[in-house]
């Protein structure tokens, strides 16, 4: 916060753009957040549990994972483990992002809130610094707003109806679908999904429910060790 | 507090704590290419699962509900067509919605 350059603003003509798609993705945010409130109700988690999900663990595919292991009848702690190996992803933005946001002191506690999918994709590729961390904060701010009043908004609209009724059991699969689409573009990540999927479809009669989706993440761990150029032992 | 709440919790503190572990862990660690070839497969693997067995898990046995494959479907043709996030949701929730009211 000393340095002059931490403290630029980009220029307005640079700004216009950025502000744009960051309004844009907190609409589509506010939406999605919708979606997840009225399935976390249909899950079974109470209006409560789901601000809180949308509070502290704001991470979208986490928060529908979580709910939706409970809803699928598996316990706490498979929902939980699955939000968290979901969650895994976001550690490895921080990559990236730590260096441009130079966190330091409690600003870095605010700041990893909001390190997720959005505000990474919205930050990196931008040409100056300034421009990543006005990206980054922008993105982060307008769509941690918007989650929060989607999920409240989604809560209480999906508690006074039947879920199943407005085909709301086709949402979290859909938006999940979503999601992955613009990743399946990649052979690698199209036959991971592909074999994730069928390794979890596999499993459902016979392992406790949650341990499927889980099982996925073992898919991911071999095709990411073969994937490599190299296997000597790491030092 | 219910066993719910716990995990609940645990879940919700545990992601926060990722995130702040990924931007105050030396990136030494995150960078190492082995890891990062792993993270890199991981929400596809793992979403594409969720995605699957929401479609097909009955609790322990196979339960198919053809009006959410149809509305996936349409979802999916959605994509085809390039169209955005909320289209594509609307599209599955809408098609399902309106099959389970004809049906």
């Amino acid at each position: 916060m000393s340095a002059t350059d931490e403290r630029e603003r980009p220029p307005a003509a640079e700004r216009a753009p950025v502000l744009r798609a960051a309004a844009g993705i907190a609409l589509y945010a506010a939406a999605f957040g919708a979606s997840f409130g009225a399935v976390s109700v249909g899950s079974g988690l109470s209006l409560a549990q789901t601000m809180v999900l949308s509070l502290v663990m704001f991470s979208g595919a986490s928060q529908f994972a979580f709910a939706g292991v409970v809803a699928a009848g598996g316990s706490p702690f498979a929902a939980a483990a699955a939000a968290l190996l979901l969650g895994v992803r976001n550690a490895f933005y921080g990559v990236p992002l730590a260096p441009v946001l130079r966190p330091h002191g409690l600003g870095r506690l605010g700041t990893a809130h909001l390190v997720i999918d959005e505000t990474t994709a919205m930050s990196v590729g931008r040409p100056t610094p300034a421009l990543q961390r006005y990206a980054f904060w922008a993105t982060g701010l307008s769509l941690c707003l918007l989650w929060q009043v989607g999920t409240l908004t989604g809560a209480l609209v999906g508690r006074a109806v039947d879920p199943a009724a407005f085909g709301l059991d086709a949402a979290a699969p859909a938006a999940f679908l979503a999601l992955l689409w613009p990743r399946l573009a990649q052979p690698a990540q199209r036959w991971a999904a592909l074999a994730g999927a069928a390794v979890a479809v596999a499993l459902v009669p016979v392992a406790p429910q949650g341990v499927p989706v889980l099982a996925a993440a073992g898919v991911a761990v071999l095709a990411g060790l073969r994937s490599g150029p190299a296997h000597q032992e790491a030092g | 507090m219910s066993t719910l709440w716990v995990g609940l919790v645990v879940a919700a503190l545990g992601c926060y704590l990722i995130k702040l572990a990924g931007l105050s862990l030396p990136g030494r660690v995150l960078q190492h290419p082995r890891v990062q070839r792993v993270a890199a497969f991981l929400p596809v693997a793992m979403l594409a699962a969720l995605v699957a067995v929401q479609l097909v898990d009955g609790g322990q046995r196979y339960a198919l509900d053809w009006r959410v494959l149809a509305g996936m479907a349409a979802a999916v043709v959605a994509l085809l067509l390039r169209r955005g996030f909320l289209v594509v949701f609307l599209t599955a929730v809408v098609v399902t919605a309106v099959l389970r009211l004809l049906t």
